[in-house]
Formats: C-alpha cells, structure tokens, sequence
C-alpha cells in the first residue's frame, strides 16, 4: 500500500486532539474532512469574487458566473460526461435523486410501471421513489441482499426475474455506506438497458475514491455529494444524458431556469438552467472544483487503493475480535474503503461513546438503511470509513479501543 | 476513563445484562412504543394498572446501554405507582440527566447523572420513560386475549 500520510497535513482540522488523545477520523462515509486547498478557494471567491451568478453585468459578476461554470466543465470532466450541459448541480446525493424522481418519474410513471431498487440502498435512494410511486401508481421493487451478513451482496442470479419489461429505471448504488460492497455498475447498467429501463447510480461513496467514467459505465443518471469528496456541504452533481435532460419538465420554478415568463405562461431554458432555479450555491461549486483538483493530483486509482486496503486491514484486525458481526462481502476485492460490525454484548452506541474518550471518531446506527438493518436483524452497526489521510496506525488505535470496551462490558 | 465510569455506572451495567421485567405482558391494559429514530432503537412499555396504580410494568426492546438499563431501572422504579406519581419520578429523572445533580439519597436512578456530561445519549436514557408516560396517558383496554 502507498502512504499517502503526507496529505495529513493538508487538512487542518486533523491536527486536534479529543480530549487527551489526538483525532482518529474515521467517519469518512458520513463525510470527509477538506483540505486546505478547499477552504481557501471557498475563502478567496469571498473575499474577491463574490457576486450573484449570470444576470449581472460587472466584473464581480462575471468571474463569479466564470468560476460557476468552470466548476462545472471540471465536474463534467471528472466523471467523463461528454458536455457539461449533462452536469447539474444540486444540494447533494439527495437532492439529485430527488429531482430525477419529481421529474423525470412524475412526467413518466403510471400505473403499471416498475421503479427497481435495491435492499441496500441509503434512505435517499429509498425514499423519494417510495413517495413518487405512491403518487404515480407505479410499484416499487427491491433486488434481494443474499447472507446472513449479507456478505454475498446483491442477488443478481435473481436478476433476470426482477428485470421485467415493466421496469422503467433501475435505482441502485455503487458502493453500500453499510456494507462496503462494491457492485458491478457497468454490468446492471448493460442488463437494465437490454430490457429498456434506465439507470440511475448513486455514486456517493465511491466518486471521493475512484475513477469514474459516466460513459464506460453507460448509466443515465448519477448522484453524488461534495462533501463526501473533500469538497464542502451544500453543493452536489446530478449527472444525466443530455437528451433526457432537455425532455424532462423543471421541477423547481424561480429564477435563472427562464426563457421567458409572461402573466400566465412560461418557457424555460434548456438543461443545466432549467433544473437550478434560484441563486445556486457558487462557493460550493468553486470549493468542488477545487477539490477535484486536489483529488486529482494525488490520484483517485491511487487513493482507491489506499482506502481500499486500510478496509481490508482493519477488516482482518476486527475478525480476531470476540463476539463480532461483520457485514458485507469476505472477499477485499469487492470492498470499498469500510468496515461495519456488530458485536453480540455491546450496542454500537456504547461502542461510539467509549471509542470518542479515545478520540477516535466512529460512526453508529442505521446508517440510514432501517430496512436492511431490519432484514439482517439489527437495530445498528458501528462502521469505521477510511479516506486519503488514514493510517495503519489509527487502525490499531481503533483496535485497541475496541479491546477496552469488550473488556469493560466483560465480553 | 472517569466521565465513561461515571456514565456507566455499575447499577447501569447491572441492569443492563440482567434486565429486569424485559418481557411482553399479555395482560397489560395500556402499551405504547417510543422510537429513537437517529439510531432505529424501539422500546416498548407494557402496563397493567390496578384500579389508579401500576400493578405491572414491563418492556421490550432492544438497544445501549443506557438505554436498556434506563428501561429495566424505570420498572423497579414504577410499579406501585399512580400515573401522576410515574410523572413526577420521570421530571425529577429527566432532571438529574440533564443537570447531572441528584438529590441526595435519591433513588438507584440516581446512577444516570452521568449521562448529562454526553448530551448526545439523553434520548437513549429516557426513550423507555416516554414511552411509559405516553402508555399511562392512555385509557385502559381489555388485554389481549391469552394464547
Ligand atoms: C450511499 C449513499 N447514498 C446517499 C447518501 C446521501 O448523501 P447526502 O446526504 O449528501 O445527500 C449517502 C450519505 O450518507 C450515502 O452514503
């Protein structure tokens, strides 16, 4: 594995302590920490660009719209969208998902239609299509978990029956922020496409980590989240195809998404405009730009790698431990960069507790996938989620914690 | 280690691998259930009052620590009691977690004044007692008819 704990130092808030013991962090899935290089592009338009976006003339305004829509080719290059037309920026993960279902599915549902989705997917890639088939009729279907520990992944020997030709898009995420499997994107999105149906990936945990490329996966649409990504809250990207894109009707009215408006009539601008209504987040998307190019230069095969191993390291240290419960796949190849676990005696919000007084920071709960938890019979995991500036080091620190806490609660 | 001794007191640690009354009550005239929804815990309180005092009082569920002891705990505590003496344990409860001060020779409740150093675990130590309130708000019904 390279090291890559010379980037520590690009990321003040590591260089804290938690009470008597130096920050551990490996809260990575919830959200990464940012670079410098971050903060100070978001800092710098502040203080020298700052101005609204596109309706102004003067120079405040200009290099303001300059530095929006520079971040948004850069985004368009990042995942190797073929315009930057395709690119739309959103809050985050959510709120692209949430927009693709509003209106794309609210145009183009009815009675009858099939939303496929998948066990593992986050509340976010769960929710809004529970809610717009609700209002459209359609039915929602769920692609199985196999396992007890649902170390198999997905069940795609049940694929084929599940693919009917009444599935109209097939919603699933590329890495699980609860059990680290990594799915085969670029083979559901050929099998989903041999039946007509669309495709949305929800790239939020793994676009921070490796290379992605919209059109050798051949997906419709693809959600992620800055923040996840050295880049700041607030600001994310719906990726979609372009003649989708100019076919489905806004779903927010406001400003900067017109052509025309009259007293009972509107039209509006084509794709990006027509679905980023209102005063959009510009730091945001100069703090993203600047934190692809910070990705960038370390190098995202790089940082996959990295992560990637410290998983499969702390994955190894964890299965020695008592009583423990690890989900998701056995094999390191198809493992992203966490780990989940559960231990029979001790909750995983006693496990957090005690694990933070040591100053590593964990995170405990449903992650956000109550019906998954349901299914495996659990009411929360403790996960530790690893990102550029990790070591091996903090492994053993978190080891040793959990060795603290297993003989506290005498287990 | 001392705030963790002092949120994990050894009364808490005792009720918490020996729950006290953890079952289902089939004769139980009121029940309700209190959700936790950050971390997906449920707890689930049955009561069978005895004219205008709790003759019975259970729980089910599962989840921390705290939690758990907080729910086994808060049944020794409230059988006997009337509902608007259940209310009056639960405030002075709530306040000894919050502020951390326990009146002197306070009950064995008095071991959750660890938690206020933890604001984040407040909810675990008193889902259990929301539940039980919202149970003895609650008019009584006929028990489910036993199996
Ligand atoms: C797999 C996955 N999808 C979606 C989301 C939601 O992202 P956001 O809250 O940034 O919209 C998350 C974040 O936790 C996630 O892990």
């Amino acid at each position: 594995m390279t090291s890559l704990a010379h980037t520590r130092a690009d990321f003040p808030a590591l260089n804290q302590n938690v009470g008597a013991h130096p920050l551990v962090y490996l809260d990575n899935a919830a959200t990464s920490q940012k670079p410098r290089a971050v903060i100070d592009a978001i800092s710098r338009y502040y203080e020298r660009d700052n101005s609204n976006v596109h309706r102004g003339l003067h120079a405040l305004s200009m290099r303001s719209t300059d530095g929006y829509e520079a971040a948004r080719k850069r985004a368009a290059q990042f995942i190797n969208a073929a315009d930057p037309a395709e690119i739309i920026f959103t809050r985050g993960t959510t709120e692209s998902v949430n927009l693709v279902a509003q209106s794309w599915g609210a145009a183009n549902l009815r009675a009858g239609d099939v939303i496929l989705i998948t066990e593992m997917e986050h509340h976010s890639n769960l929710v809004p299509w529970q809610q717009i088939a609700r209002r459209t009729g359609a039915t929602l279907r769920y692609v199985p978990v196999a396992g007890e520990n649902a170390q198999h992944g997905l069940a795609l020997d049940a694929l084929d029956k599940l693919l009917t030709p009444d599935v109209r898009l097939f919603a699933f995420t590329h890495i699980s922020n609860t059990l680290g499997v990594i799915n085969p994107v670029a083979e559901l999105c050929a099998r989903a496409k041999k039946i007509g149906a669309l495709t949305l990936v929800d790239a939020a945990q793994s676009i921070g980590h490796e290379p992605l490329d919209v059109r050798a996966l051949d997906c419709d649409f693809l959600a992620f989240s800055g923040h996840k990504m050295c880049g700041p809250t607030g600001i994310g990207v719906l990726y979609g195809r372009r003649a989708l894109l100019d076919a489905m009707p806004p779903w927010q009215g406001g400003g900067g998404m017109i052509a025309s408006v009259e007293y009972f009539n509107t039209t509006y601008k084509p794709s990006p405009e027509r679905y980023e209504a209102g005063t959009p987040d510009v730091s945001g998307a100069i703090g993203l730009h600047a934190a692809m190019d910070y990705l960038d230069a370390i190098g995202r095969p790089l940082i996959a790698g990295h992560d990637n191993s410290l998983a499969a390291q702390a994955r190894a240290a964890l299965a020695e431990l008592p009583g423990i419960r690890i989900l998701g796949p056995e094999q390191n190849s198809k493992r992203g960069g966490l780990v989940s676990f559960a231990f029979k005696e001790v909750h995983a919000h006693d496990v957090v507790t005690f694990a933070d007084q040591d100053g590593v920071a964990l995170r405990g709960g449903h992650h956000c996938n109550q019906p998954l938890m349901r299914k495996l019979g659990l009411s929360s995991t403790t996960r530790a989620s690893f990102y550029i500036y990790n070591t091996p080091e903090e492994i053993d620190a978190l080891i040793k914690s959990l060795h603290k806490i297993l003989k506290f609660f005498g287990s | 280690m001392s705030e963790l001794n002092d949120l994990y007191q050894s009364v808490i640690l005792d009720h918490n691998k020996r729950p006290r009354n953890r079952r289902k009550l089939p004769a139980a005239t009121r029940v309700a259930t209190g959700d936790n929804p950050t971390c997906g815990d449920q707890c689930t309180v049955y009561v069978r009052m005895d004219a205008d005092r709790i003759g019975e009082i259970t729980f089910e569920g599962s989840g921390c620590a705290i939690s758990q002891a907080s729910a086994s705990l808060m049944t020794t505590q409230l059988k006997g009691k009337t509902a608007a003496a259940a209310e009056t344990t639960f405030n002075e409860f709530a306040e000894i977690v919050k502020t951390g001060n326990a009146p002197e020779e306070f009950s064995e409740l008095a071991a959750f004044a660890g938690v206020h150093a933890f604001p984040a675990r407040i909810k675990c130590a008193t889902l259990a007692w929301h539940a039980a309130l919202e149970a003895l708000k609650q008019p009584d019904k006929t028990p489910e008819p036993q199996q």
